[in-house]
């Protein structure tokens, strides 16, 4: 076997977090090589190290046995680096065709040449075995499985050696999953080089020859696919010491105040069923896109719920606005505080008390005196590291600008808490701090739902633990109950035994 | 220690970026009053109480409008349509005067007209979840049409009553007394920047347009607030509108033409931004008195209408470029 790509020891970091320690793999000409790792491990920032969308700090990389450090993407495409991202990358209003020749469009000084354009995006299709997507018709109204073939189809027009392929199932049917393995393996054979990324190690047993594990940005096992076990993949994904610790405050859980049954939404989630009771923090795990988010979305008011009831303090209120849940003491913490948990050109003391204006204003005029006052509580119940009240949210750091964000359910006096990756993105004193702040809560009779995609915070701080795989939320149970090895196993859609694959 | 150095800069640029913030306008219009005064020619004409009330009169028009286009660009919204509602209610107050209405409840009527288009224009762009731009483009040629019909593409010329005085420049040769319009709109403009500033109302406006996400999170009803944002900002058209009457004595379809431009130059010069989120009505009252100031300068200079527009044109980027790079500035230290 020839190798086609070569990285070794490369290092990449962004600002503090070291997103890469130290990275080394090989891909063989016409070898699938699956890339495995949980989320945050580092294989996005490999990805875009690959494809030129950022340098790494230190290490070398090889292509066909010549020194290769891409400058920018273009560069690396036209090095034959493709990459085929998770959210497909087309211009959506353009036809098949054009997308195909994007950028490659075929042309004598500047005019397209009509003729030569539509037999290069036919046969490149044709090589894939879907001559029959029409040339014609705009990208967005076709299938997400033909989009990929369209997008697959630009690499192949661009020469690709290589293809680098983000999570390619992850919003695929099983016949298109199919389908999209079938034209996996044709590249193969043509000699092209596929780096494959899934959370779904079935899959990648099936398509793909060897594998790379990645744990928090070093490689730490390489292997041959077909005589390796499921087992032994999940150990090395996980092997990790456990440094943080995890406050734990005595607490008893009382009555059930959140019911969820049997709740979907437009698409994700499919089926969630919870209760959770007073002084109770109940954990979620998953992969990232297993609906997670969208249930406590749907839950809050934030997003359609399709069906299925929602029981707070044992009254049916199944549909609710945002306004609606937080007057009945529901608060959610967003994921992305930059996109929606903040306002970011605003001051601490806004962003803390904007959901109950109403305590501090009479007639409508709010009283500067009590938001001071109620922000300074916060600020320093919470530790958070600010000039003053009146300082903009964007001049503080990650960590503080999280407390921020949390704190606004602590001013709002919020009873059931749903936490969407508090702890993301932020230093480690600034996570204690959160643990500590939930432990809390918790002692004081408030209920808490935790997302996170962090196994070992999940265990250390979580009463019960459920997981969701695919938009379904599994049984819960204690948390002592799980551990690592089960979570994951569940997450990526392996039954107890490890082999029976659950799929829609 | 790296902590403490770190903690104690960005905390003096806080300080001294938020004096500039509220300062920079107020600059900008010292700066546009001192240019004038180089030129010993216009000094003794252009520093005279009769031109400062000149200058006062002329700025009313666009500064009420920019009273309720501040509300709508903080939001994150924008109405191209304010132009055509001027016009449309000096046509309807001219004809409903001629009609032998009585002048007060034309003032109502009038005002609750640029009202209702507002109100309109807000039902569209929350109801149907359209862009503010296209929604008001189209209303900009409604207001205009329905103008022009009502007068049959004619100005109205309406009889003499107490609208007219309200800019009038009654002593012309002296500063005081200021007709009724322009302490009208010192009062709103006081009236309104508290609103901005210390009421729910205000802040629910700020955080609208900072991030329309987070307002939904926070169990703000962002389409009913949209709804009054615009309604409330009409009122203010309509109100621009009656002034528009005051002024020229007659309802003219054809008027105000362009109008909303001015208006928002005069509130991005004051310092919002198109994306929402960061504006002042102190800062718009002051942009729209240096636009005012410019056309009036350059007049009294003699200088010909393209240089006018050649120079306040020049203003308004430099403005808003100026204000970037300070933001940038910000940004970084």
């Amino acid at each position: 076997m020839t190798v086609r790509l070569r990285m070794t020891n490369v290092q990449k970091s962004f600002g503090a977090t070291r997103a890469l320690r130290s990275v080394s793999f090989e891909v063989g000409a016409g070898e699938v090589h699956a890339l495995i790792g949980e989320n945050g491990a580092g294989k996005s920032t490999l990805m875009k190290v690959l494809s030129g969308a950022c340098r790494p700090e230190a290490g070398q990389i090889e292509l066909d046995g010549e020194p290769f450090v891409p400058a920018n993407p273009l560069h690396a495409r036209h090095c034959g680096i493709a990459m085929i991202y998770q959210e497909l990358n087309l211009a959506p209003h353009l036809s098949v065709e054009e997308n195909i020749l994007l950028g490659e469009e075929p042309a004598t000084f500047g005019w397209l040449n009509r003729s030569r354009r539509r037999q290069m995006a036919r046969s490149a299709l044709a090589e894939l075995h879907h001559e029959n997507i029409p040339l014609d018709v705009p990208v967005g109204t076709r299938t997400v499985a033909e989009k990929q073939v369209v997008e697959i189809a630009r690499a192949l027009i661009g020469e690709a050696k290589v293809l680098l392929m983000d999570e390619p199932t992850s919003s695929l049917t099983q016949v298109d999953t199919e389908n999209l393995f079938a034209v996996i393996r044709r590249l193969r054979d043509r000699g092209v080089s596929i780096v494959y990324i899934s959370h779904f190690l079935e899959e990648c047993q099936r398509i793909c020859d060897r594998y790379t594990v990645l744990r928090d940005g070093e490689s730490v096992g390489t292997g041959v696919m077909a005589t390796a076990s499921l087992n032994e993949i999940i150990r090395r994904m996980v092997g990790r010491e456990i440094k943080e610790i995890y406050p734990r405050t005595p607490r008893q859980a009382g009555e059930a105040i959140l019911e969820l049954r049997n709740v979907a939404g437009e698409l994700k989630p499919r089926s969630v069923n919870l209760s959770l009771r007073e002084g109770e923090i109940l954990g979620i795990a998953g992969l990232v896109g297993a609906g997670r988010t969208e249930a406590l979305r749907v839950c809050f008011g934030l997003d359609r719920l399709k069906s299925g009831s929602v029981f707070v303090y044992a009254n049916e209120q199944t549909h609710a606005t945002p306004g609606r849940r937080l007057a009945d003491g529901i608060g959610l913490l967003s994921e992305n505080r930059k996109e929606e948990g903040l306002l970011l050109n605003r001051s601490v003391a806004d962003n803390l008390t904007m959901t109950r204006y109403g305590a501090l204003a009479r007639w409508g005029f709010i009283s500067q005196g009590r938001q001071r006052q109620a922000a300074a509580s916060c600020i320093s119940r919470l530790d958070v590291r600010a000039q003053g009240p009146g300082q903009p949210v964007n001049e503080l750091s990650g960590g503080n600008q999280q407390k921020v964000a949390l704190g606004r359910l602590l001013h709002h006096e919020a009873k059931i808490l749903l936490l969407d990756e508090p702890t993301r993105g932020i230093d480690v004193g600034s996570k204690v701090q959160i643990y500590k702040l939930m432990a809390e809560l918790a002692a004081q009779g408030k209920a808490i739902i935790f997302v996170s995609s962090y196994l070992p915070e999940l265990l250390g701080v979580c009463d019960t633990i459920g997981v969701m795989c695919r938009g379904v939320l599994s049984a819960i149970r204690p948390a002592a109950q799980w551990t690592e090895h089960s979570i994951i196993t569940a997450a990526i859609g392996q039954g107890e035994n490890g082999l029976n694959m659950v799929r829609a | 220690m790296g902590r403490i150095i770190r903690m104690g800069s960005p905390a003096n640029s806080f300080r001294f970026a938020s004096i500039l913030n509220t300062a920079g306008p107020f600059l900008g219009l010292l700066f546009v009053v001192g240019l004038f005064a180089l030129s010993a020619d216009l000094r003794p004409h252009f520093f005279s109480g009769a031109n400062f009330k000149i200058i006062l009169i002329q700025t009313v028009i666009v500064a009420i409008g920019a009273l309720g286009m501040t509300l709508i660009i903080i939001s994150g919204g924008i109405d191209l349509s304010v132009g055509s509602v001027v016009a449309l209610a000096s046509v309807l107050g001219a004809t409903s005067l001629k009609q032998g209405y009585a002048p007060a409840t034309v003032i109502v009527f009038v005002v609750c007209a640029g009202g209702l288009i507002g109100l309109l224009n807000g039902a569209i762009i929350a109801g149907l979840r359209m862009m503010p731009f296209i929604v008001t483009l189209g209303m900009m040629g409604v207001a205009r049409g329905t103008a022009k019909w009502l007068s049959g593409s004619q100005t109205v010329n309406a009889p003499e009553t107490a609208i007219n005085s309200m800019m009038a420049r009654m002593e012309p040769t002296q500063l005081f007394p200021l007709p009724p319009g322009v302490w009208i709109t010192v009062g709103l403009a006081l009236f309104m920047s508290l609103v901005m500033r210390q009421t729910i109302f205000g802040r629910y406006v700020f955080a609208i347009g900072s991030n329309e996400a987070t307002a939904r999170l926070c169990g703000i009803r962002v389409p009913l607030f949209k709804v009054l944002i615009y309604t409330l900002a009409g009122l203010f058209f309509g109100l621009s509108g009656l002034m528009q009457l005051s002024r020229l004595t007659q309802g003219d379809p054809t008027v105000a033409i362009g109008l909303e431009l001015d208006i928002i130059a005069a509130v991005v010069i004051g310092g919002a931004s198109l994306n929402g989120g960061t504006g002042s009505i102190l800062g718009s009252m002051i942009g729209a008195l240096i636009m005012a100031v410019l056309r009036n300068g350059t007049n009294q200079m003699g200088w010909p209408t393209y240089m006018q527009e050649i120079i306040i044109g020049a203003v308004i980027i430099l403005a808003v470029g100026l204000d970037r790079l300070r933001q940038a500035r910000a940004r970084v230290s």
